[in-house]
């Protein structure tokens, strides 16, 4: 078939600026072949070469004793002890699911655990972190029902349990929805694979499932802005098999059982370009292709189609020659394809043929380590203006109007949807505070929670980005884990606005304060810019997932409150209403200053919670809502009242770091106060959980009544 | 004491339920989906939860068709013992090993939770651990659980103590709050909800370990 000419509208369709083609010619000392043009832009496009941030995320604390290997592998691993290791990553999956909402959150869903099982790994935990438009906006409600069944459909039949996420609301996303998919696993420390190839002439496998034309310039699609256009754009959307992936997971596990593998590398993004020229750069060779021989699901598929392709369940991989027949039989067994499509070259070549026509032929390390990179322009925020007074309101009335709204609200409909249990590992699902596993046949355990407060970053990124980090690692600590390291899925509007920019890089000099502070590096992440439609961007969004371990010798902090418990408030309150919940849902504003995070109070505080785990009955970290919703939450998941000396609103909602609730009998308060006095940490009693009503000073409901309106008002919300 | 848990390629509750035979002291064979025949000597066979195809078409059917289902076919019909969990029990009904059918949620959204359940018979060797009327936590995560059977079958389970439990606060439209039942020798018990999710302390929740000692109690014996 004829490829068509590159015309300027070609280039400018494949997402290249003029100087990016220019730099495209110099490259090549000639006009590239349509295939070629499509490897560029599929190896250049935002979304694989991280051209706008690169400069910033170099930035970023990545190492420390616990770290295996840090990003720029499929995902992130850490030291667990006796020979374990966790690998995991959190990955965007935006754009797709605003187009197409159950394929788009599947598939995100399906790209994530790939990412983890690919190096070796047997996935353990998914969380996902989801952001939708206000709930009354046309298009929400098909949003939430499409992603949320879209990754229960992937996750539930693929076998691993949803442990953890979040779901909010704001009018930010009415044009951009966003979905963030965590996934954890599980490896020996020393059975690890990478992606490297190694040792020349040695075969190039296809695994998994055929290609199709589904998804040809999804990547290219996911690097730009949304208009009235979109609905042309569903084609460049994936679609999910969880069943095929649980098969290619199986197989690829039992296949690295073998010894057969060299290296191996997930087909996501820009599928087959972009996992080919990785394996070849990261191993210094070379890769020869011949198109002929790719498991097609479709006839006459050209080899354009074919390098851009993402269509879902690929891998390729590097094959030990000798270990060919026994690999080979682990595909069959499981029913998948298994094809060698190449073989490693010693040059610096990456050559692809189609019935043995040069269909592309360029330099492997230039088109992977000569990608732009930008050092686009940036303006700082500005200063918030301090917060005016506010009137002043019944206390439990605030309350009430918090866990009516879906952003507070119980979120049991959506989990409910999620198999949280499957693996018969978990300990503690989704719904408060994070999500706890057991490491199978061991007593360790492994926490995840996945944290952003979009509301504060926006007022002040450097603060936000802190916070994000700050609200993830109290968490941990509430549920008694140490925290060990993070992973960081960064979404932002058009960078090439200086003030998105300008976001973006108070966010992420914000999120390497903490992490250093808090010790928890970023060992994995991805970015996900141009979230705008109409020129209208997202709030920034830098989400943090993380994930904190219980020693075999230690307790998580999982009892349940009960009657006569002290309420125990660990931290110093300001009573700080800028950016808070009660502001944005009470009186519908969203200004002042985000609260900033004191990272030394941070840590001494999680420290203390941690240390003392043996006197703390319940606990939770405070965060939106303040005291308030954080002691209804516990009394109403326990179903015991709650009275709190205060009504004044700024104690009661005030959004202070650094802060968590505690449940406990009265000797163990006691014993408390003394250790928090030996330890420097500011601690208050600050009421009771008892009774069947809900008091703060004077102003009072049942508990039934709230409980009644925290449980339902999700679903009637979506209704 | 011996158990065979099946393995279809989208089986994902194979290893839970193979911990929770272990647990209550069986030795347990994973049996593959494409052997066409059980293991010697195996005292009960597994057929566990997941998605055993994908469950694209009606979840199990393809399953009750694979090689390994004539041996589970022919195990029963000798009088073994078989217990089918979730996406088992769908199996079971789809070979016609056990009567009726499992339809769409009647909420048609998947749902996974701890529900209460009540025994309805402790006279098997899956209940015999359990008092009848005794109401126990046991999750759920399914999105094809509603039970469905006509007047007559149901008369005849009803007759013939053959249901084993049903729901407290029925979550999916299972007619009668069906949540198990029961072959009409005994032997063969399918049921949507996951004992083996409930069968440790570290569970939070231990109401499912019953069964499985009451098995191996069984087994002991004979």
């Amino acid at each position: 078939m004829q490829e068509p000419a590159i015309t300027e509208e070609l280039i400018a369709a494949h997402g290249l600026k003029p100087d990016e083609y220019a730099r495209i010619l110099d490259i090549m000392g000639r006009e590239p072949t349509f295939t070629e043009l499509g490897i560029f832009s599929a190896m250049w496009n935002e979304h694989c070469s991280y051209k706008s941030s690169k400069r910033w995320l170099r930035t970023l604390p990545t190492t420390g004793p616990q770290v295996i290997c840090g990003p720029g592998e499929n995902a992130g691993i850490v030291d667990i002890g006796d020979n374990q290791a966790v690998v995991f990553k959190m990955e965007s999956h935006n754009h797709p699911s605003y187009i197409e909402p159950y394929q788009g959150a599947a598939t995100g869903v399906g790209g994530i655990l790939r990412d983890v099982f690919t190096m070796g790994a047997r996935p353990v935990a998914a969380m996902n972190s989801l952001s939708f438009g206000e709930i009354t906006h046309p298009k929400t409600r098909q949003l939430v029902n499409g992603v949320v069944e879209g990754i229960g459909g992937y996750g539930n039949c693929f076998g691993v349990p949803t442990v953890g996420g979040e779901v909010r609301f704001h009018a930010a996303y009415n044009g951009n929805c966003l979905v963030n998919a965590f996934a954890a696993g599980l490896v020996d420390a020393d059975k690890i694979f990478y992606s490297a190839a190694s040792g020349v002439g040695m075969p190039v496998v296809y695994l998994g499932a055929k290609t199709g034309r589904d998804g040809v310039g999804g990547a290219t699609m996911a690097s730009a802005e949304f208009d009235e256009s979109i609905e042309e754009k569903r084609p460049t959307v994936q679609v999910g098999d969880p069943f095929t992936e649980k098969r290619l997971m199986e197989a690829t596990l039992e296949l690295m059982a073998t010894g057969a593998v060299i290296s191996i590398q997930d087909m996501g993004a820009a599928g087959l370009t972009c996992s080919a020229v990785e394996m070849g750069d990261k191993g210094g060779l070379g890769v020869k292709l011949h198109l002929e021989r790719v498991p097609q699901r479709e006839e006459g598929m050209t080899a354009y189609e074919m390098m851009l392709s993402e269509s879902q369940e690929r891998m390729l991989m590097v094959l030990r020659p000798e270990k060919e027949e026994e690999a080979r039989a682990v595909f069959d067994k499981w029913d998948l394809d298994f094809a060698i499509v190449g073989e490693t070259i010693p040059e610096d070549r990456f050559l692809i043929l189609h019935n043995n026509v040069v269909k592309a032929d360029l330099p492997l390390a230039t088109l992977s380590g000569s990608a732009p990179e930008y050092d686009r322009p940036w303006v700082e925020t500005p200063a918030p203006e301090p917060l005016p007074d506010l009137p002043g309101i019944d206390p439990v009335d605030g309350l009430r109007a918090l866990i009516s709204s879906p952003n507070y609200a119980a979120k049991q409909w959506v989990y409910d949807q999620y198999d949280s249990m499957v693996m018969a590992d978990t300990v503690r699902g989704p719904g408060l505070g994070a999500g706890i596993i057991r490491i199978h046949g061991t007593d360790k355990k492994l926490a995840f929670t996945s944290d952003v407060t979009p509301r504060y970053v926006r007022a002040n990124p450097f603060e936000g980005g802190k916070q994000a980090v700050a609200e993830a690692f109290r968490n941990l600590c509430a549920m008694g884990a140490k925290p060990l390291a993070s992973t960081d899925n960064l979404n932002f509007g058009n960078p090439e606005k200086p003030e998105i920019m300008g976001q973006f890089v108070g966010a992420i000099k914000g999120i390497g304060a903490a992490v250093s502070a808090l010790d928890m590096p970023i060992v994995s992440g991805n970015v996900s810019l141009y979230n705008e439609t109409d020129g209208q961007g997202i709030l920034p969004t830098p989400t943090i997932g993380a994930v904190g371990l219980i020693a075999a010798d230690e307790e998580p902090i999982i009892g349940e409150v009960r009657d006569g418990h002290v309420a125990v408030l660990v931290g110093e309150t300001s009573g700080h209403l800028g950016q808070s919940a009660l502001l944005h849902e009470v009186f519908n504003r969203e200004d002042g200053d985000a609260p900033h995070v004191d990272l030394d109070a941070e840590r001494r505080n999680g420290d203390f919670i941690r240390a003392n785990r043996e006197l703390i009955k319940a606990c939770t970290d405070l965060s939106d809502g303040g005291l308030a919703l954080a002691a209804f939450e516990m009394a109403e998941s326990a179903g015991v009242g709650v009275y709190l000396d205060t009504a004044d609103t700024a104690t009661l909602f005030g959004e202070d770091q650094a802060r968590y609730l505690v449940a406990c009998n009265f000797d163990q308060a006691e014993a408390l106060m003394i250790a928090a006095g030996r330890a420097g940490v500011p601690i208050s009693s600050v009421g009771r959980f008892t009774g069947s009503t809900v008091r703060f000073g004077r102003s009072e409901a049942p508990l039934s009544e709230l409980a009644e309106i925290y449980r339902s008002s999700f679903a009637a919300a979506l209704a | 004491m011996r158990a065979a848990v099946i393995v279809f390629p989208g089986s994902n509750c194979d290893r839970d339920l193979k911990v929770a035979f272990e647990r209550a002291g069986f030795s347990v064979d994973m049996v593959w989906h494409k052997d066409t025949s059980m293991p010697d000597g195996i005292d009960i066979v597994g057929v566990p939860g997941g998605f055993s195809f994908g469950d694209y078409l009606r979840c199990g059917a393809i399953a009750a068709n694979s090689p390994i289902c004539r041996a589970v076919i022919d195990h029963a019909s000798r009088g073994g013992y078989v217990l089918g969990i979730c996406n088992g029990f769908q199996v079971l009904t789809e070979t016609g090993i056990l009567p009726g059918a499992l339809r769409r949620n009647a909420g048609l959204k998947y749902i996974c939770r701890t529900v209460g359940l009540k025994v309805e018979t402790a006279d098997s060797a899956f209940t015999s651990g359990y008092q009848a009327g005794q109401e126990i936590m046991i999750p759920i995560a399914h999105h094809d659980g509603n039970y469905f059977a006509d007047e007559g079958t149901l008369a005849r389970l009803r007759d013939a103590d053959r249901i084993a439990f049903s729901y407290l606060d029925n979550p999916n439209g299972s007619v009668a709050d069906i949540a198990g039942v029961l072959s009409d020798n005994r032997r063969v018990l399918g049921m949507m909800p996951h004992p083996e999710r409930a069968a440790d302390a570290g569970h939070g929740g231990s109401d499912g370990a019953a069964m499985f000692r009451a098995l191996a109690s069984q087994f002991a014996m004979a």
